[in-house]
């Protein structure tokens, strides 16, 4: 069993999504997460342990690889393709209510701002984290993110913005969610901005890396 | 008119113009409008971030067009538009350059990954052969891709370009990591993408944005050391931006920035110009330094 989970870590790590996958070169015709996860659950292991033994582990190692500047965007996609594929597998634990998530994480790109890339990294990294993501997607205004920090009470927040010229939107919907819910944890992140910015404009946190936003919600949560 | 290659064989070093995207900020530009579509709806304003340049002593200017590809125009609902924003950009900065100087037209990357299959190579192929075509069209002497931080993509928009019969220059954007190198996001190190860049077909590499002048020594150092003979392009940032009271502000000032061209031009740095952040100003003060510096630049014979 343990060998098992270990695998599967493995493939979180290296980015090896199923059998057939020719990425990374030296795990081809192995297994990967989609076959490990099925095996793991039909061997009776429980869809908890393969969460948070395997695939959380995994993801965690390439994102602290990534913070490190030792793996790179293309890890993290991978990671998170092998996430998705075992996840395919867990859904129905979740559905079911026999495994939890996490907590809710609210994310999206702020008003006025196009750029996806940085902001699908974090919630990928908190989905392969056991949060439930709900992406709001990019050029999202200060209501949408209210609005859905009110149907989602206990969530935490994520705001991501690439340019110096939308981060600065941050600082007005960090003012708008604080004022219906004060205790709502809000990460910032993106190229530009700073830990010196991010406590300028109040923000709870600044997440350097999609790392960095799971450690801190895992810290703050646990 | 000659080629680029051709001019820096005669003059050894050229001067290439600052940043575009903040200086049309600075006109009123806001996120959620489309820059290329400033090339019809503001000519006059896009026109006269060129003139700045040209009149500051670039050599070359770029093209309002960095966002030009169908991917990028489609955030906006203009992927059909693709010929007549890049055409319009072409032509103003012809407009803003006059004859003798050249232009050279910006195409950034698209935003989709080939990893993720977002798209095929196909159809980045056909997206960046179709942004090309529109700008020679428009009148520019070569095409610029820049800010790439992907192996794949930047190859096939390099590969796009030459099968459009243009000379082609490609930069990539890399980070500076904690052991002290330089990769960009997707992990590629200024070596890689200099050998890769190279193989298919770029007549000039270099480096642009995310870095100050002086990072980009080493980088320019370690692809100058990669491929010899292929001339480097430069468009450091203005350095690292912070934001003190309420504004974005960059450390580096046309002295400080121009400072800095001497280490760039002994690394082997051909090409200069600036990213975000820089301005008429640091492009006149890096003019006056590279026409005092020709004697230490290398010799361009190919």
């Amino acid at each position: 069993m343990n060998d098992l989970i270990e695998r599967l870590a493995i493939c979180l790590e290296r980015g090896k999504v199923n059998r057939s996958s020719p990425h990374p070169p030296d795990l081809k015709d192995q297994d990967g997460a989609d076959e490990l996860t099925r095996q793991a659950l039909d061997d009776g292991i429980s869809a908890e342990t393969v969460l948070a033994d395997g695939l959380i582990v995994g993801m965690t190692r390439v994102g602290k690889k990534y913070s490190e500047g030792k793996a790179f965007v293309p890890d993290l996609l991978m990671a998170a393709k092998a996430m998705k594929a075992a996840m395919a597998h867990l859904k129905p634990y979740f559905e079911s209510g026999q495994t939890h998530h996490r907590g809710t994480f609210v994310i999206g790109t702020v008003e006025g701002d196009l750029h996806d890339i940085g902001k699908n990294l974090v919630a990928m990294m908190l989905e392969g984290g056991g949060y439930k993501v709900i992406d709001l997607g990019v050029n999202v205004p200060a209501a949408k993110f209210v609005q859905t920090v009110q149907e989602n009470p206990g969530c935490s927040v994520g705001l991501s913005a690439l340019l110096t010229t939308t981060m600065v939107n941050m600082e007005k919907i960090i003012k708008a969610i604080h004022e219906v819910s004060p205790a709502t944890p809000i990460l910032v992140g993106g190229a530009p901005l700073t830990d010196d910015f991010a406590r300028r404009i109040n923000a709870t946190a600044y997440a350097p890396d999609p790392q960095g936003a799971l450690d801190y919600l895992s810290a703050a949560t646990s | 008119m000659q080629t680029i290659r051709e001019a820096l064989r005669e003059r050894r070093l050229l001067v290439s113009d600052g940043a575009w995207g903040t200086m049309l900020m600075a006109a009123g530009l806001t996120p959620d409008i489309c820059a290329e579509f400033w090339n019809i709806e503001n000519p006059d304003a896009v026109r006269n971030v060129g003139a700045k340049y040209i009149a500051a002593g670039s050599d070359l200017i770029t093209t309002n067009s960095f966002g030009g590809s169908r991917f990028k125009l489609d955030d906006y609902d203009k992927a059909d538009r693709v010929r007549e924003l890049n055409r319009a950009a072409a032509h103003i900065s012809r407009e803003a350059a006059g004859a003798n100087h050249f232009v050279i037209g910006s195409m950034g990357p698209t935003g989709k990954m080939l990893l993720m299959e977002d798209v095929t190579e196909q159809e980045l192929y056909d997206a960046f052969r179709a942004q090309a075509e529109a700008l020679l069209e428009g009148g520019v002497n070569a095409c610029c891709i820049e800010t790439m931080s992907a192996i794949d993509e930047g190859t096939l928009a390099v590969r796009a370009a030459k099968d459009s019969g243009a000379e082609t220059i490609c930069t990539f954007t890399f980070n500076h990591l904690p052991d002290g190198t330089y990769r960009t996001m997707m992990g590629v190190s200024p070596e890689e993408m200099a050998a890769a860049v190279v193989d298919a077909g770029a007549d000039l590499i270099g480096a642009n944005c995310s870095l100050g002048p002086e990072a980009m020594v080493e980088i320019v150092a370690a692809m100058h050391a990669a491929v010899p003979d292929v001339p480097i392009i430069v468009h450091p940032n203005a350095g690292i931006p912070s934001f003190v009271e309420g504004e974005t502000r960059y450390p580096e000032t046309p002295k400080s920035f121009a400072a800095q061209v001497p280490a760039l031009v002994r690394a082997g740095a051909s090409i200069i110009g600036g990213c975000c952040g820089t301005t008429p100003a640091h492009i006149r003060e890096i003019a006056a330094v590279v026409n005092n510096s020709r004697g230490e630049a290398k010799a361009i014979t190919s």
